[in-house]
């Protein structure tokens, strides 16, 4: 039926309310998901009014959909999935298929410099002069440490290169941190932990495959929407995957799923710990593989036996049966496929929580082939790039900050001395930028496409330090946002589609994304900007040569390709030429591999060789380094590393003053803090406000009913917003996080507080109370 | 037998690092890792303490004979700023490795006794005392140029 393969969407808007993730197309495992191209063209075009389709992928969510940008009179006028591409098979979700008419709104178009409490326009010239005349007497001054970089998850991989390297070769910070640090750090830190570096193992197309499938707080159908339809397809299907969602929110994943484990909010660790435990004691565990593959078995099991299904059931709030029965499910699975994400990355003991996932599959070897893998997913869309190129808290191509022979090769490529390239301790994470910036030993701070006076937690404190008289804060935005009024100089930027580069999804899918249409105004990619800075301030390498040495995005990729090569992320078998057009090639991708690699670990060979692994790991309960001395005693040699802990109860647990659990997290219709997804037309009518959910049982003893504007307070502070009553678990709350105004912003009430291993903060995490406002009828 | 003026060493070495732990994540409340993992390490050092009572029992902890100059003194109060942070971080690993080393002796002592229960004892307490230093070894080394170098 060519009818079911094909989702426009000309004037009434598909993929919104009932029809998110579009018709059904069953399919059976291991057959190919059949293609549904969706489209979406503006002001009643149609494709014969199309000039040109300029290819890319969507930027709107971690699964980086290929599409093509329809063209008009040099203007963007709508999206086409492409039917070949392997991550979506033609699909759009909403925000791929509305988002990018945020980009044709309220656009910043020449850059701003602050004059009192307003702004004056001011010359590309005016602006970075006064830029590199601050950052050079600070650098004078007081030195790199001084400057401090706080990026974004939606910039291009040769963006953040290009920063990674002025930042640590050219000014040598280590104060270098992206928002991916709030989505996606413990995704990193997981597959570090368990499997010696970064690199997602699996492939999309294990879900074309799988048997089972386990969602730990990952609300799959609203982050990614057409992995969602791929899944949902399958269930539809024959010989469909039993599905297994572990989340406190009764979600669309929740629903779909046979067992729904609802943990109390702060201890995920304890039920993760209590699958482990049941694996082992019914001998669901692969004892060659154990032997042959792995290390710290023994540890593992003797904490681990101390969370039997009854005192798992004591701890999270769970049946101790549906405990039993999951692990039942995973146990004597042959093709079981885990998903992790932001309810485990987000929440207290995240990275020993996911680490725990990691485990299930390793005790059972249940990984490196198809059908059977974990996920440890990413939360937006370009967070992979700014891991792999280290402008966000890792060095670049997964290099150890403690192997000096990896230091050495960096400095060896940028031509510049090693002492200059900060590796004295792990790169400074984002809250601690922060509060050096509070503390005024950072003085300058560049921001790039976020919104940290929205998507940090404790916004009064986040405020007040962007307000500081002591830091000079530049921004580079698309628009004006809430952090922007806090800048100094604010440089108006191109967004996607406007410029040129390449961007790698959650299972190592690298896009190549071109220039479609021109930037508004006077508005220059993130690249121009910081190769201009880098330019006037005149950094070179040992040669003389300016630092970095390239001038275009091509160059740039070229560059990484060199930088990448013989690690893990190894991009040297891809170029522009071989990217444009293609369907998505994952990496690593060498002259061996030209096609790409479909999953990592086929030979059971981890990177947790002493010589080559990206950390020698921490505790995870502390997040104390372990020394290089221990790791290399410890011979790893290629096993992945079996880690465990113990369940702590979490830092502010409800009390009687505070008695309910605070969750923040997303809708599907709106990106991070809205600045695109807020100016689509169907976007925003679908979600155009807060609101708030409660368990209908907690609605009903504190007298709300649905659409009551409620007030929700922590001990940071509160909002007011409406009420809807739903099926998540009584004694949570959970806000979007999305709304930036101070009456309604979630993270208002969000406490500063991280992960000890990953550093993420902990969103889900806090008590609250709730009341009807006075007078909200 | 000098094996009690140990226990009571280790005993009263316990309740001082709890109180310096709980000193600095409150003196240093505004820096959040370290406040929680303070008062994590606080409670930890109670439990020790917990631990080493059947074996205070069973050898004694405060015989006459014991010298005052065996216990380490605690932290009086804590400082402000990046170099505060740093210095008091440095006197809790001090203590935390004069405890370590403790830990260590009676270990040595219990095996000599024979004593299954005090060595599995020692051998957890210890481990924790352990990862409790490396904690601390890791923030410092983060913090040190930060405060050494551009703090106020």
């Amino acid at each position: 039926m060519a009818d079911a393969l094909y989702g426009y969407s000309f004037g009434m808007a598909g993929r919104i309310g009932d029809d998110i993730w579009g018709e059904r197309t069953p399919y059976s495992a291991g057959e190919s998901w059949p293609v549904r191209v969706d489209l979406h063209l503006v002001d009643g075009l149609t494709v014969d009014d199309v000039d040109s389709w300029v290819p890319s992928a969507c930027l709107l969510s971690t699964n980086g959909c290929g599409l093509d940008i329809a063209v008009k009179d040099g203007r963007m006028v709508g999206v086409r999935g492409r039917a070949e591409d392997r991550i979506n098979h033609g699909r759009l979700g909403p925000k791929g298929l509305y988002g990018w008419q945020g980009q044709l709104r309220d656009r910043l178009t020449r850059p701003l410099i602050r004059n009192g409490k307003g702004f004056i326009e001011a010359s590309w010239d005016e602006a970075m002069d006064l830029i590199t005349g601050i950052s050079r007497e600070l650098l004078e001054r007081k030195g790199p440490l001084s400057h401090g970089f706080y990026t974004s998850g939606q910039l291009m991989l040769e963006e953040y290169y290009t920063l990674s390297v002025i930042g640590k070769a050219g000014i040598g910070t280590p104060h270098m941190d992206g928002n991916t640090r709030l989505c996606t750090a413990t995704a990193a830190a997981a597959l570090k932990e368990s499997f010696g570096a970064d690199g997602q193992p699996g492939s999309y197309a294990d879900l074309d495959v799988c048997d089972t499938l386990f969602c730990f707080g990952h609300n799959v159908a609203s982050t990614q929407t057409v992995l969602w339809a791929r899944i949902l397809d399958r269930l539809a299907g024959p010989d469909s995957p039993r599905l297994v969602a572990v989340d406190p929110r009764l979600t669309a994943v929740a629903r779909a799923a046979e067992i729904h484990l609802a943990p109390k909010p702060g201890t995920n660790l304890a039920l993760v710990n209590g699958m482990l435990q049941q694996l082992i004691a019914n001998d669901w565990v692969d004892h060659d593989y154990i032997e042959q593959h792995t290390k710290g078995f023994d540890e593992l099991a003797a904490i681990v036996a101390n969370y039997p299904p009854e005192r798992v059931a004591e701890i999270c709030g769970v049946p101790a049966w549906d405990v039993a029965a999951a692990a039942e499910i995973f146990g004597p699975s042959s093709q079981p496929v885990s998903t992790v994400l932001q309810g485990f990355y987000q929440s207290h003991q995240a990275t020993a929580a996911s680490v725990a996932v990691n485990n299930m599959h390793l005790l059972r070897g249940m990984i490196g082939r198809p059908g059977a893998t974990v996920f440890q997913m990413n939360g937006q869309p370009t967070s992979q790039n700014n891991r792999e190129t280290g402008s966000d808290g890792d060095l670049p191509g997964f290099r150890n900050w403690e192997n000096e022979e990896h230091i050495k090769a960096l400095a060896e490529m940028w031509d510049v001395d090693p002492i200059v390239i900060p590796h004295w301790a792990e790169p400074t994470h984002a809250m601690q930028i922060f509060r050096y910036a509070e503390q005024g030993s950072i003085n300058f701070l560049w921001i790039a496409g976020t919104n940290p006076a929205v998507s940090l937690p404790e916004l009064s404190r986040i405020r007040e330090i962007l307000a500081q008289d002591s830091l000079f804060v530049v921004v580079n935005d698309g628009y004006l946002t809430e952090t922007t009024a806090f800048a100094d100089v604010v440089l108006p930027t191109a967004l996607w589609g406007e410029k040129t580069g390449t961007f790698t999804n959650t299972d190592r899918t690298v896009h190549l994304s071109e220039r479609a249409v021109a930037p508004p105004g006077e508005s220059r990619s993130d690249l121009e900007i910081w190769l201009d800075y880098a330019r006037r301030m005149g950094f070179t390498d040992r040669s003389g040569r300016p630092l970095p040495p390239w001038d275009t995005p091509e160059e740039a990729f070229n560059a990484w390709r060199e930088c990448s090569r013989g690690r893990p992320c190894d991009y040297t078998g891809l170029s522009y030429d071989k990217l444009r057009g293609a369907p998505g090639i994952q990496w690593p991708c060498t002259e061996e591999a030209p096609d790409g690699t479909d999953r990592l670990y086929v030979d059971h060979h981890f990177m947790t060789d002493h010589e080559r692994c990206e950390t020698y790991g921490h505790d995870l309960t502390t997040g104390a380094s372990v020394t290089a001395i221990d790791h290399a005693a410890s011979r790893y040699d290629g096993r992945a590393w079996l880690r465990a802990a113990d369940w702590m109860p979490p830092p502010e647990a409800p009390d009687e003053s505070y008695p309910m659990s605070l969750m923040t997290g997303r809708t599907v219709y709106h990106f991070h803090t809205r600045t695109k997804t807020g100016r689509a037309p169907e976007l925003n009518a679908a979600a155009p406000e807060p609101w708030v959910e409660l368990a209908t049982s907690d609605a009903a003893d504190l007298g709300i009913s649905d659409g009551d504007l409620v007030r929700v307070e922590s001990r940071r502070g509160e909002v007011e917003v409406p009420a809807r009553c739903d099926g998540n678990r009584p004694g949570t709350v959970f806000l979007p996080f999305h709304y930036g105004d101070p009456e309604t912003a979630a993270n208002d009430l969000t406490p500063t507080s991280w992960d000890a291993v990953s550093k993420q903060p902990t969103f889900k995490s806090g008590a609250v109370r709730l009341a009807r406002s006075e007078g909200g009828d | 037998m000098h094996l009690s003026s140990y226990l009571g060493l280790l005993e009263t070495g316990c309740a001082t690092l709890a109180k310096s732990y709980r000193q600095v994540a409150e003196g240093h409340a505004e820096e959040a890792d370290v406040k929680r993992m303070c008062e994590q390490f606080a409670s930890q050092c109670d439990h020790h303490e917990e631990q080493l009572r059947p074996f205070t029992k069973r050898y004694g902890s405060h015989p006459s004979g014991e010298p005052e100059r065996l216990h380490a003194d605690g932290l009086s109060k804590t400082r402000s700023g990046g170099l505060g942070l740093l210095c008091d971080l440095h006197d809790l690993y001090l203590l935390a490795s004069y405890l370590d080393m403790a830990w260590t002796l009676v270990g040595q002592a219990a095996k000599g006794a024979r004593d299954q229960e005090l060595i599995q004892t020692v051998e957890k307490c210890a481990k924790e005392t352990e990862a409790q230093q490396k904690w601390l070894m890791t923030r410092l080394k983060a913090a040190a140029p930060q405060a050494l170098l551009v703090a106020d």
